[in-house]
């Protein structure tokens, strides 16, 4: 049953990665401009030069076969050359990849803690005045752009790794809040405290390991939250991950560098996704 | 309605109104210098400063206050229209449909929002007039946010699709795009306005993000992203505080927008 379950998600993100990867080739290569190319202004280059750089990008004009080339090079591990950067994409990727696996998962680690620590707690203690308290400050932090919340952090001198936390902090506590209300709300929590038990009894034994599968999607989107969070944060705080890359390569058109983060992304993204459901599935299974 | 709801739809009448007036309120413009008052502090001729090519603030957050309130309503207008042509559709017409139109949905949303606004807005050419920047801002976020709305109008849909009113409506000889305009869209209603309430504050963010990223609404139109990309200068907090109003009144816009929402949310059908 899980190794069905985990074949299809290998197919999924299979079949997701080539669509994408097809989209995104699709999208390059409608995008105005792509037919120009600035080479062709060097006053070096005679007629005949000039007529076969026009004809190596007619070559690039029919989606699939430019597709198809894309991935032949993409297997021997040659992802293209950044255009703006005039570097092997593949070599960008590894330079920058663990300062942003770094940054990621250390953002990740204060978040959950936070989240765990305050939605526990209000969950356990059932104070109002408490979880009002909790709920204004997730509240206000999910009204403050990423980017500013960004800004802020330099301006305070305050680690990228925080910052990411701050962002994707409010968005896991909401959900785990209202799952764990969800769980409390269960008539076999009023049955256990009729029996006697004690809050925190109840809240380790009988609410956690209700809630527990669907946390752990939520803890599987976070991740999806915390990529999109790196962008601001190293594009704003001056940290060379690949964040900073996309946004580097967004604000110079680098297309084939887009296009490789943004299957990165989605394949970093799907392969979370997919290890949250199976885990959570497992728990499940455990638990029947 | 509750007293903080009523609170929320004042500040957002009270906010939309001042936009709207920004002629009257700010007769200079947004984009007038005055180039002896440059980066100048709150004063009576300029309330909120100028900005250090000597642009009254004021007028710069009333104009691009209206941009922001008046264009995120558009998008989310729009991508609610698509999620309901998408979504609503293919949950009514299901089988290979509904599994088709969720894979797409599904590709789209693998893809951390953010990152996807940036990839297809570099896409779209840069250099580009600020009013055309506005209408492509704007157009990208109506064109991409309608996903997750979709996956909600498609369920919503697929339970309206074997409803007694439908089979009834069927056995009558109603059929196809009839039967779905007049019979299933007006129970999605309460659905779709939801997702449209949801869809604002959500692009209001979007659009901000963007800014501060130099990705946004080109100069010298203002909106709230420009704005708050002035807040990248600042040295400390203390020093220049009146720097912070354009991310106060997005704050308080947004959290407006979210109380309000808790009564759509309430409403809408599980």
């Amino acid at each position: 049953m899980l190794g069905q379950r985990m074949a299809r998600h290998g197919l999924t993100i299979l079949a997701t990665a080539l669509v994408g990867g097809l989209l995104a080739a699709t999208l390059v290569r409608l995008a105005p401009g792509f037919d120009t190319d600035e080479s062709e202004l060097d006053p070096h280059l005679n007629s005949a030069s000039i007529q076969a750089l026009r004809h190596a990008r007619l070559e690039q004009n029919n989606i699939l076969r430019f597709y198809v080339h894309a991935l032949e090079h993409a297997a021997t591990g040659d992802l293209g050359t950044s255009i703006s950067l005039g570097q092997p994409v593949s070599g960008l990727l590894k330079e920058r990849m663990p300062l942003t696996l770094r940054l990621i998962g250390l953002g990740l680690l204060l978040s959950w803690v936070a989240t765990l620590g305050l939605a526990l707690s209000s969950a356990w203690l059932r104070v109002s005045a408490y979880d009002a308290f909790s709920t204004l400050v997730s509240g206000t932090l999910l009204c403050i752009p990423a980017a500013v919340l960004a800004l802020l952090s330099v301006l305070w001198n305050v680690p990228g790794a925080l910052a990411i936390a701050f962002i994707i902090f409010p968005r896991d506590y909401r959900y785990t809040r209202n799952l764990l209300a969800k769980a409390y709300s269960q008539p076999h929590i009023i049955t256990a405290r009729a029996k006697g038990l004690s809050e925190l009894h109840i809240l380790f034994w009988h609410v956690i390991p209700v809630a527990a599968p669907q946390m752990l999607a939520v803890a599987g989107v976070s991740v999806s939250l915390a990529i999109g969070a790196a962008i601001p944060v190293e594009a704003l705080c001056g940290l060379p991950g690949i964040g900073q890359l996309a946004w580097q390569a967004a604000l110079a058109r680098d297309l084939p560098l887009l296009v490789n983060i943004t299957l990165l992304v989605t394949l970093v993204t799907l392969l979370a996704n997919c290890s949250a459901d199976l885990i959570g599935h497992a728990l499940r299974g455990e638990e029947a | 309605m509750s007293v903080w709801r009523r609170v929320a739809c004042a500040v957002l009448l009270l906010v939309a109104g001042m936009s709207l007036a920004a002629n009257v309120l700010a007769p200079g413009g947004y984009a007038r210098q005055y180039r002896e008052a440059a980066d100048a502090a709150p004063s009576r001729a300029h309330w909120l400063g100028t900005d250090e090519i000597g642009r009254d603030r004021f007028a710069r957050v009333l104009y691009g206050t209206r941009i922001s309130l008046l264009l995120a309503p558009a998008a989310a207008l729009l991508s609610t229209l698509m999620a309901a042509l998408v979504g609503g559709v293919a949950g009514y017409l299901g089988g290979a449909w509904a599994r088709g139109a969720m894979a797409v949905t599904d590709l789209f949303l693998s893809l951390p929002w953010l990152f996807l606004l940036i990839t297809v807005r570099a896409l779209m050419p840069l250099n580009v007039s600020p009013l055309v920047s506005v209408l492509v801002t704007f157009l990208i976020l109506g064109l991409l946010g309608w996903t997750g709305a979709a996956r909600v109008l498609c369920a919503s849909a697929g339970s309206l699709r074997d409803s007694d009113f439908v089979r009834q409506a069927r056995a009558a000889g109603i059929r196809g795009a009839r039967l779905f305009w007049i019979h299933v869209t007006p129970n999605l209603k309460p659905v779709l306005l939801a997702q449209f309430w949801i869809s604002i504050p959500v692009f209001i963010l979007s659009e901000a993000n963007l800014g501060i990223l130099g990705l946004g609404v080109a100069e010298p139109m203002p909106s709230w992203g420009s704005l708050l990309k002035e807040l990248e200068g600042l040295v400390s907090v203390g020093e220049e505080p009146w720097k912070f109003v354009p991310l106060i009144l997005l704050v308080i816009v947004v959290t407006s927008f979210q109380i309000l929402l808790s009564r759509q949310e309430e409403e809408a059908p599980a």
